[in-house]
């Protein structure tokens, strides 16, 4: 789950982390008396969405003059902005946060994640900050500093002290970094965090290190045992289809193609798109209906993939183990007895009952064609979207 | 022959009374594993499909002889239903729950390191020895014994794998599904290395699909160590990056992890990698008959 750079800043700010002063300000809240109230000084105005690239697109404004407050403030609020991750619609600007101005003297980037190859979390950090952290790990790779927390020893000093000589921290910020990083580890394990990125922390000219941008992603397997943390979803920031997706128990992430793809099995449905794209069509979404699907969710899943008015024609691919597809047939003929279906869909049914359930589908409707091999299947999709 | 399990492993199920441990243990023992025992604790001393249920495997290995567990505990204890199999000694552990936070199997990797056991998953559809011993959720019937093992991270696109050497008139030794999630005991390597091992297998298919590097280091390992021919399949390559594609370890981050990438690795390590699931069977079957 992705929070928000305020929510993220909030948590740091519980945990012992210096952020600098700021005032958040929300859609419907009285714009005018909050600025009113605030310190007449120079203040950076930051849109708050899920996405990054909001520097380039206009959504973090540097305001010198406070009598220029409300009206940057109210121009933000309510907007939608497009960066280069949020795709062509953009992502509704809600909360505007008003963060102090500050001297920086360095910046430097610093993050926790769980590593994948060593299965331990990992500490990143760079005296390149402020960048895409990518590039540089691209470029010069020897300029990132990497170390692994073993979970039974935890967090060592000699670790944090090796960190701060290479980043070549000054005498009192040792000590600084010792306790944000001791902090940052507690926080990460303490809500199960995927990830916690400070991009940049910076040294401010007083010489301490404070964050400046903070990311937290948060593990959606372990939700369950934060319940301070689900109410920190902000929905508004989600695909419509996506979440809607969620709540019916189906894996849904739309894409820009034609072709609606309904599949079981995460695996199979990535491998679906592919061969869609592999035989020269352009996949609509990828949609896992679970394996342990059900006949209300396939109709479901139908109704979903024919909400995306780019869909012109559906390849249905289910490979039917414990999920029998007779059971898959009979929810595609619930979905059509509810929605008329007005463009073609290719069903390839294998596996357990795949013969009693193409006999379900036969003559029902013009628009139901039965495939027989996956090639077989995308072509006839990718043939089908032209009429 | 085969990998890790075969006609005389001997099988508990930990989690046997719940909706899916009924469910699976009833496939399990129809298909002819195993199944000696089973554990839900507070269940102790009853009996559930014929087989007796203990509270703890302690209590279940005083009776019996185990060598496999599975695992089908809701995702909030199957952390620690791990490593109750861990502690108890049990070879071989397979855990199919979904939905396993990360961070409690980085504790359970930990412990792992240390330990003898081995174990498949979590969130993996299982492993199955066709005609000998299935432990997990895959359906037993569309296997037939052979000469092809097959290692995967998706559960349906095993099933997949599966059918395309039917097809092609070909079994399998084994098929193992390691699991979709980003920290996951068995992987690719292990596995290549057992086949490679195992005198019965004559070729294997490794499906693979975005996210980490673990595709990536076993074609590095297949150059160096696996003389048996290997087709290689990766799912993904239309996944956009940023976006989760269903297991939550199947996302391109930081640049990394794309489809491409792998069959790089793959393909310059000499491995026969096929563009569509569709042409594996083919693929494999002009390996093994050159």
């Amino acid at each position: 789950m992705h929070i928000h750079e305020h929510q993220a800043k909030a948590i740091l700010k519980r945990n012992g982390i210096p952020i600098l002063s700021s005032h958040l300000v929300k859609v419907g809240d009285d714009i005018n008396s909050i600025c009113e109230s605030i310190i007449k000084q120079p203040w950076i105005a930051k849109a708050q969405v899920h996405a990054g690239g909001r520097g380039k697109a206009g959504g973090i404004v540097r305001i010198d003059n406070p009598n220029e407050l409300v009206s940057v403030v109210t121009k933000m609020l309510g907007t939608s902005l497009i960066t280069n991750q949020t795709g062509e619609t953009g992502l509704p600007i809600n909360a505007v946060l008003l963060e102090e101005v500050t001297d920086i003297k360095r910046e430097i980037y610093l993050a926790l994640l769980v590593d994948r190859g060593s299965k331990q979390i990992a500490i990143i950090a760079s005296a390149e900050g402020g960048v895409d952290i990518e590039q540089v790990s691209q470029q010069t790779p020897e300029k990132i500093i990497t170390h692994f927390i073993h979970p039974a020893a935890g967090l060592q000093p000699n670790q944090i002290r090796n960190i701060g000589y290479a980043l070549e921290l000054e005498k009192n910020q040792h000590s600084q970094l010792q306790e944000i990083l001791f902090n940052l580890h507690n926080l990460f394990i303490s809500n199960d965090c995927s990830l916690v990125e400070i991009n940049p922390i910076i040294v401010d000219s007083s010489g301490n290190l404070v964050a400046l941008d903070a990311k937290i992603n948060l593990d959606d397997n372990a939700l369950y045992r934060h319940q301070d943390i689900q109410i920190l979803r902000d929905v508004s920031q989600e695909n419509i289809s996506e979440a809607k997706a969620k709540e019916l128990g189906l894996n849904y992430v739309k894409l820009d193609g034609n072709i609606g793809c309904i599949v079981n099995g995460a695996g199979l449905a990535m491998a679906t798109m592919d061969i869609v794209k592999h035989h020269g069509g352009e996949p609509a979404n990828f949609l896992d209906v679970g394996g342990g699907t059900t006949q209300r969710k396939v109709a479901e899943a139908f109704k979903l993939v024919l909400s995306d008015n780019n869909v012109k024609s559906i390849f249905v691919n289910i490979f039917g183990g414990i999920v029998r597809c007779d059971l898959i047939a009979q929810g595609i003929l619930d979905a059509i007895q509810e929605i008329a279906l007005q463009i073609p869909a290719i069903v390839l049914l294998q596996g357990t009952n795949a013969t009693q359930g193409k006999k379900l589908l036969e003559n029902q409707s013009s628009k139901i064609i039965s495939a027989n091999t996956l090639t077989e299947g995308a072509q006839q999709a990718i043939k089908l979207t032209n009429i | 022959m085969s990998i890790l399990i075969n006609k005389n492993t001997k099988v508990l199920c930990q989690g046997i009374t719940g909706n899916q441990g009924t469910f699976h243990t009833e496939q399990a023992i129809r298909y002819g594993t195993q199944m000696v025992a089973g554990v839900t604790p507070g269940r102790g001393g009853t009996t559930h499909l014929n087989l007796p249920v203990y509270n703890t495997i302690d209590q279940a290995l005083a009776q019996h002889e185990i060598d496999a567990s599975v695992i089908y505990a809701p995702a909030a204890f199957a952390a620690d239903a791990i490593l109750e199999s861990v502690y108890a000694g049990i070879k071989l552990i397979v855990c199919i729950t979904e939905g396993v936070p990360v961070l409690d199997m980085v504790k359970v990797n930990a412990v792992m390191n240390d330990s003898e056991s081995i174990l498949v998953g979590p969130n993996c559809p299982g492993v199955i020895t066709p005609g000998e011993c299935k432990i997990g959720i895959m359906p037993g019937d569309i296997h037939r014994s052979g000469n092809i093992g097959i290692v995967s991270r998706s559960g349906t696109l095993s099933y997949v794998a599966v059918n395309q050497t039917m097809q092609h008139g070909l079994g399998q030794t084994t098929c193992v599904g390691i699991g979709g999630d980003p920290i996951h005991g068995l992987d690719f390597i292990d596995c290549l290395k057992l086949f490679e091992e195992d005198n019965a297998t004559r070729g294997i298919i490794m499906v693979g699909e975005i996210g980490g590097t673990a595709e990536e280091e076993a074609a590095e390992f297949i150059q160096e160590k696996v003389t048996k021919p290997v087709v290689a399949y990766i799912a993904g390559v239309t996944a956009p990056p940023g976006k989760r594609m269903g297991h939550a370890g199947a996302i391109i981050s930081g640049g990394k992890g794309t489809a491409e990438q792998k069959y790089q690795a793959l393909e310059n390590a000499g491995v026969a990698t096929v563009r569509t699931p569709a042409a594996i069977g083919e693929q494999i079957a002009s390996l093994i008959n050159a």
